[in-house]
């Protein structure tokens, strides 16, 4: 699904490398997860591969099932199936919540060539997505994430996701900041989109979600490179025993 | 005071490329004394207090450039959806063939021509009255022009709570006309009217709304500015408000050289709320001013204005207001914001936001800001898929939504939008 061999980037308005050559494989189907000290390069690697301005790929390549994601638009790549839950989601005075998903959905279906979603199917869909997730009618109402809880943002992201259906979902830590019954439900409602076709990559400080969202691979993040995989054992490692360890067998 | 040799060679030159229209003995004195008001501010120069972001020079000049009439190709004209009276100008002349029949229920409607012909009128009451009052402490000039010798207008008065709107529809055709309109509202006790507004009227259009709403009266207004880009337009609206009444005005402005749209309002009755909003769109060859002066002269009344201006290309905004509250109008709530989103680097806003208040229990506030496009709000958008243009203009009318939203009617409110976003569609960013 998501391939990424020897990933440089560097800011583009200051000389400095974040991501030193990032190599991962994220096959269709599986949850990967990345877990990695501040700052070592987790969420630039989210930006780069969903096309946020202000970097620079000086080397390598990141390609979804086949594609060459870095040569897209960020529309393009979100409607070639890419997703990133972002750790910190945007507030958007003005824009109401619905007609904002209404308008995602239908800009993706129309790219893909699909028809749009009626006002009355897509008013069933949120709906039914929303409740899942405990988000209230009126939260869908209030502009995107304006006054949002940290929790009730994160929430949003996931409904997002439930909603847009995408092929390779990133969540940047959209565990943190979550209380222990809405990471129940944000775990169940990536769970719930768990599916052949479908990929993870979650990247978290924390073991606790991935106890409800089992990961197939972790992998460790540090300096901007993948400094160690391994199975789900890695996560409780570093939740035990932090970084240190991993870091020293390594250097 | 005297003025310079130079103002009133100016004012005076203005002036002798005029004719005062014939009427009734106590319109001929309205229109004297006007005149008489003029000749003491003179012309505005580049140098006076309020004059300093807009260059009246357009507007001093005695005849203006030429303007070519907007092709609006097979658009639905504004408020074509809206059930109301159509009442149309061709160039500032009222055309009673394609204007629908005067009379209505709860509404007294008269050509301009015809209120001040009559010895006795109510108009006799309003004409020229707010006008004269408005220039302390900033003279108005065109204002005073304007009533001393406007050729054409309605005079509406009120009655009733009347739900159809009056539809002033302003159409321009002759690439060179000049015109001078003066319209009177009275909303009578308990009244309620909405006055919509649309189109360029002329090449230079020169316009005054006097309205007066009585107690427990309301008055709303809707104004589409036309789309001419060699349009030049000066216009007052000038209200006084009695208790309990309420005033609303919100004014879209897309494309147009050279716009000045001045209101003055005086909330003179207690308990009185005046929300007042516009918002501008300009590309390339715009300069728009709104100077509003509110004016807080009760206790306990309430007034907004709220401006909004989206600029590319090297267009210019400017807005002066000003909440003014005077001894005694205890429990005043103001508020005041006027913003401009800079969709490039070449567009310029000017701002002078002030508050004056002489009471010291009130509630203001303005603020005033100037912006570029939340560059991370739009890639937030994008990742979900929006298109760069689509996911740009969504965070334009988030940006103008509180203008908007000042639109009680939602029929209005829609047709707004729509014509907001086709501008925005056009004039999209290569
Ligand atoms: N636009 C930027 N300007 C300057 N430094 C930046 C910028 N973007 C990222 N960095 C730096 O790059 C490094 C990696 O940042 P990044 O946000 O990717 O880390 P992270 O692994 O997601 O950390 P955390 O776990 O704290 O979220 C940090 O040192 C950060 O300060
Ligand atoms: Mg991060």
């Amino acid at each position: 699904m998501l391939e990424i061999k020897n990933l440089h980037v560097k800011l583009e308005e200051e000389d400095k490398e974040i991501l030193k050559g990032v190599d991962l494989s994220v096959p269709a189907g599986s949850v990967h997860a990345i877990m990695g000290p501040n700052g070592s390069g987790k969420s630039t690697l989210s930006y780069v591969l969903s096309g946020r301005d202000g970097y620079d790929v000086t080397d390598g390549a990141a390609t979804l099932e086949g594609e060459d994601v870095l040569e897209l638009e960020p529309e393009e790549r979100a409607a070639a199936g890419l997703f990133l839950a972002f750790q910190y989601p945007v507030e958007i005075p003005g824009v109401g919540n619905m007609t904002f998903l209404r308008t995602a959905v239908n800009a993706q279906r129309k790219a893909r060539g699909e028809e749009e979603l009626s006002a009355a199917d897509f008013l069933k869909l949120i709906r039914e997505k929303a409740k899942d997730l405990k988000i209230d009618a009126d939260m869908l109402k209030r502009p995107v994430n304006v006054g949002f809880s940290g929790g009730e943002k994160k929430r949003n992201e996931i409904l997002q996701m439930a909603v847009l259906e995408p092929k390779m979902c990133i969540l940047d830590e959209t565990d943190s900041g979550l209380d222990v019954d809405a990471m129940k439900l944000v775990a169940d409602g990536v769970n719930a989109l768990r599916d052949a076709g479908r990929s993870f990559l979650v990247i978290t400080h924390y073991q606790r979600l991935l106890d409800h969202i089992r990961p197939d691979v972790v992998h460790i993040m540090a300096d901007g490179k993948i400094v160690k995989t391994g199975g789900p054992e890695l996560a409780l490692e570093v939740e035990h025993n932090g970084y240190a360890d991993i870091l020293a067998e390594v250097a | 005071m005297a003025l310079p040799q130079s103002k009133t060679d100016a004012t005076e030159a203005r002036i002798a490329a005029l004719q005062m229209p014939e009427g009734a003995a106590w319109a001929s004195e309205a229109r004297q004394s006007a005149l008489s008001r003029l000749r003491a501010m003179g012309l505005p120069g580049p140098r006076d207090e309020y004059w300093r972001f807009t260059n009246p020079a357009d507007f001093n000049a005695s005849a203006p450039g030429a303007a070519a009439p907007f092709d609006h190709g097979d658009e639905k004209p504004v408020f074509g959806d809206v059930d109301r009276i159509k009442l149309v100008f061709r160039d500032g002349v009222y055309d009673t063939d394609a204007s629908d029949d005067l009379t209505h229920e709860g509404l007294e409607i008269a050509r301009l021509a015809d209120a001040v012909s009559a010895d006795i009128h109510w108009a006799k009451d309003l004409y020229g009255t707010i006008e004269a009052r408005s220039h302390e402490p900033v003279p108005r000039p065109f204002a005073a022009l304007n009533t001393a010798f406007a050729t054409d207008g309605i005079v509406i008065r009120a009655t009733a709570k009347v739900s159809k709107p009056v539809s002033l529809i302003y159409l321009h055709e002759d690439p060179t006309s000049d015109v001078i309109m003066h319209f009177l509202v009275k909303v009578e006790e308990g009244a309620d009217v909405t006055v919509l507004e649309s189109g360029p009227a002329a090449a230079r259009f020169n316009k005054c709304m006097e309205v007066d709403v009585a107690d427990n009266g309301a008055f709303h207004h809707v104004r589409v500015q036309g789309r001419d880009h060699e349009r030049r337009a000066v216009t007052h609206l000038f209200a006084r408000l009695g208790e309990e009444s309420t005033f609303k005005s919100f004014t879209l402005t897309a494309n147009g050289v050279m716009t000045r749209n001045e209101a003055f309002i005086e909330l003179t009755g207690d308990n009185a709320v005046s929300h007042i909003a516009g918002a501008a769109l300009g590309d390339g060859r715009f300069h728009h001013d709104d100077t509003v002066f509110v004016t807080h002269d009760a206790v306990n009344c309430e007034s907004r204005q709220v401006f909004k201006k989206v600029l590319r290309n090297g267009a210019v905004g400017a807005f002066q207001g000003k909440i003014l509250v005077k001894e005694g109008a205890q429990k005043t709530d103001g508020y005041q914001i006027s913003q401009s989103l800079l969709l490039d680097e070449d567009a310029q806003f000017l701002a002078k936001p002030e508050l004056e208040i002489y009471a010291d229990d009130v509630a203001c506030s303005h603020g005033s800001t100037s912006g570029a496009i939340d560059e991370t709000a739009l890639f937030y958008l994008r990742s979900r898929g929006l298109e760069k243009g689509d996911a740009q203009d969504l965070l334009v009318l988030a940006f103008v939504a509180e203008a908007i939203d000042e639109i009680e009617s939602e029929a209005l409110a829609d047709d707004i939008l729509s014509r907001l976003e086709g501008w925005l569609t056009r004039h999209r960013a290569a």
